[in-house]
């Protein structure tokens, strides 16, 4: 064991690097039928979007936003999506983990097992679903009327990954819950799938609940409806001022604290130490 | 802490130490339609060893009787109801993860591989994991390699391996980063005579080359025999036996049978002394004696059946790892 402790020890980072590196080459190694996977989960986010072209088609206007400005809200929460997907989205196979056994072996390895399951598992077919995002936002940013500063550039940029957060804190949320609920996987997408539903429309068409529900517990319209009326400087609806659409990092931050916290109590269920 | 901890590890006391180790489950039965009862079932009930460096114990029991709970306690991934447990001087739950970089664990019905990569790719990556430098683990895969006669399968997906290749791969998986304790949960489990054989003797070797602990369960009464220089048995959750096969197939009375095959067909048998004839097969030419280690040997029965019929072929067959259990059991309740 002495010369494991030699001076050129390798960080953590270089295990995730190398255990991320694996995966990666893993899944592309079939070049065909990864192409195929790409595609395949690029089309969903297509077929979302058409949802909303269709709607607008038939109403000019809905929850105090026009086609444009719905486009902006839906790429916006999209691409919060798609890359929280990309990143945390396997965690809900949880219960597949402790069914099988396999979290046993993770447990017996010197990483966090939340850091094990994240980088264990990013699945680069939902590359796809980012690119159409982007492609969606690249498309409607031109077409949207912002008057652009340093500022809302900052805001735009800064939106989609703080909206990652956001979404990627949901499923950590939603995986430490599990632990409970092993059989309650179509429970627990409802919180993560239905945010990302309930993030690409105006919270301004919910009822007041419904709409408080998915801006301040689950914090669905930030990743989208909230930055977009900011760049607009559009009003929001009651409870809802635009200005907390720079506040996507607090909620992001506050997700993931909120997602740590039920996660450890998760693991400490699983362990049999209480919680 | 981690100081402390290593202070604690490396030093010279036991691999494995249990106190009076508890660990109950809540379990929910469902009585009638929707009324559920909360029952509270004991699976380990204050187990208390010792394990030094360097021993290898096989950890013995029926199914249900505790074995894996006990693992699970000891490796980190359970906590103790009551009682402690202290692995390599750690407490395992609080100090899991500083104690997986001085055990390594395999589980024979689960593979801690990559199954879409190939074998060469999952010991790079435990190898960061276990945040080895390369001047140690490249050394170390390369004994292990040749050792396990892994060299042709490394760039093969673990997927396309037998059952067999995988778990030479998981034990070199599992041993890459030197630890001290070696915790094998049915290493042998599903595998052929052959791998079986070589498993044994590359687990042997590894205890006596590296001064490695082994501690393993097992249902396969050639494991016990070929690799365990102590067992300690459980039953229902208690400890029954602690000492070696020799004393364990003593005190319950197990008896080996010895199989004759004749060259000529011969009446029965009945005659050798220390000896139960347990069946006459083909009219004879097969013979099937039952005998006490400790009162006589196989050699020596065979040695009487010589001078009554000439032997043509011969084998000896243990007593079942199961039935010796039982009949432990039976002992100790009485």
């Amino acid at each position: 064991m002495a010369e494991a402790r030699a001076p050129e020890r390798p960080g953590a980072w270089q295990a995730y690097r190398v255990v991320l590196g694996s995966r990666l080459r893993a899944q592309s190694s079939y070049r065909a039928s990864f192409v195929l996977d790409v595609l395949g989960s690029g089309a969903i986010t297509l077929v979302e979007f058409s949802e909303v072209y269709v709607i607008f088609h038939n109403v000019p206007v809905l929850g105090g936003l026009d086609f444009r400005a719905a486009a902006l809200v839906y790429a916006l929460a999209a691409l919060s999506f798609s890359l929280g997907d990309l990143l945390t989205g396997d965690i809900d196979r949880i219960p597949v983990y402790v069914r099988s056994g396999n979290l046993d072996t993770l447990l017996v390895r010197p990483l966090p097992l939340l850091a094990q399951l994240v980088t264990g598992d990013v699945q680069l077919r939902r590359l796809g679903r980012v690119l159409v995002a982007l492609g969606i936002l690249a498309v409607v940013l031109p077409a949207v009327d912002v008057a652009w500063s340093p500022a809302r550039v900052g805001l735009l940029a800064m939106t989609p990954l703080a909206g990652a957060m956001v979404f990627s804190g949901l499923f950590v949320a939603v995986g430490g819950a599990q632990f409970w609920l092993v059989e309650g996987g179509e429970f627990a997408n409802a919180f993560t799938y239905g945010s990302s539903y309930a993030a690409s429309f105006s919270p301004a068409v919910l009822t007041l609940p419904l709409r408080l529900l998915f801006s301040f517990v689950l914090p669905a319209a930030f990743t989208g409806y909230l930055p977009a009326i900011a760049l607009l400087g559009l009003p929001g609806p009651p409870w809802l001022p635009a200005w907390l659409g720079w506040l996507t990092p607090v909620a992001g931050v506050l997700t993931w604290a909120a997602a740590l916290a039920l996660w450890r109590l998760g693991v400490r269920r699983y362990t049999g130490a209480g919680g | 802490m981690r100081e402390q901890s290593r202070g604690a590890g490396g030093g010279t006391g036991p691999a494995i130490a249990l106190d009076a180790l508890t660990r109950e489950f809540v379990v929910h039965r469902r009585v009638g339609r929707f009324r559920r009862r909360r029952d509270v079932v004991t699976a380990v009930a204050g187990v208390g060893f010792t394990v030094e460096p360097g021993e290898s114990v096989g950890y013995i029991g029926a199914n249900g009787a505790g074995k894996s709970t006990t693992i699970k306690m000891l490796t980190g991934i359970l906590t103790p109801t009551s009682g402690t447990v202290r692995t390599c001087g750690l407490r395992p739950v609080p100090q899991r993860r500083t104690l997986a970089r001085r055990i390594g664990v395999v589980f024979g019905q689960r593979t801690q591989l990559w199954w879409d990569l190939p074998l060469a790719d999952s010991l790079r990556i435990l190898a960061a994991i276990h945040r080895l430098p390369a001047s140690v683990w490249r050394p170390r895969r390369d004994e292990l390699v040749e050792r396990l006669e892994l060299g042709r399968l490394l760039e093969v997906p673990v997927r396309q391996l037998s059952l067999g290749e995988r778990m030479r791969g998981d034990l070199a998986a599992a041993l890459l980063h030197s630890p001290s304790l070696l915790v094998l949960d049915e290493p042998t489990i599903g595998l052929d005579v052959l791998s079986k054989e070589r498993l044994r003797t590359f687990l042997r070797e590894e205890q006596r080359l590296h001064h490695r602990t082994l501690l393993l369960t097992t249902h396969d009464m050639d494991d016990v025999q070929r690799l365990c220089d102590r067992l300690l048995v459980v039953d229902h959750g208690r400890l029954v036996y602690d000492g070696d096969l020799a004393g364990l197939v003593h005190r319950v009375g197990a008896r080996r049978v010895l199989v004759v095959d004749l060259v000529e067909r011969a009446a029965p048998l009945t005659d050798v002394p220390g000896t139960d004839l347990m069946g006459v097969e083909a009219s004879g030419l097969r013979q099937r004696l039952a005998f006490v280690p400790g009162t006589t040997t196989a050699a020596e029965v065979l040695a009487a059946v010589s001078t009554r019929v000439e032997v043509r072929d011969l084998s000896v067959e243990e007593p079942d790892i199961e039935d010796v259990v039982r009949r432990l059991y039976l002992t100790s309740v009485r």
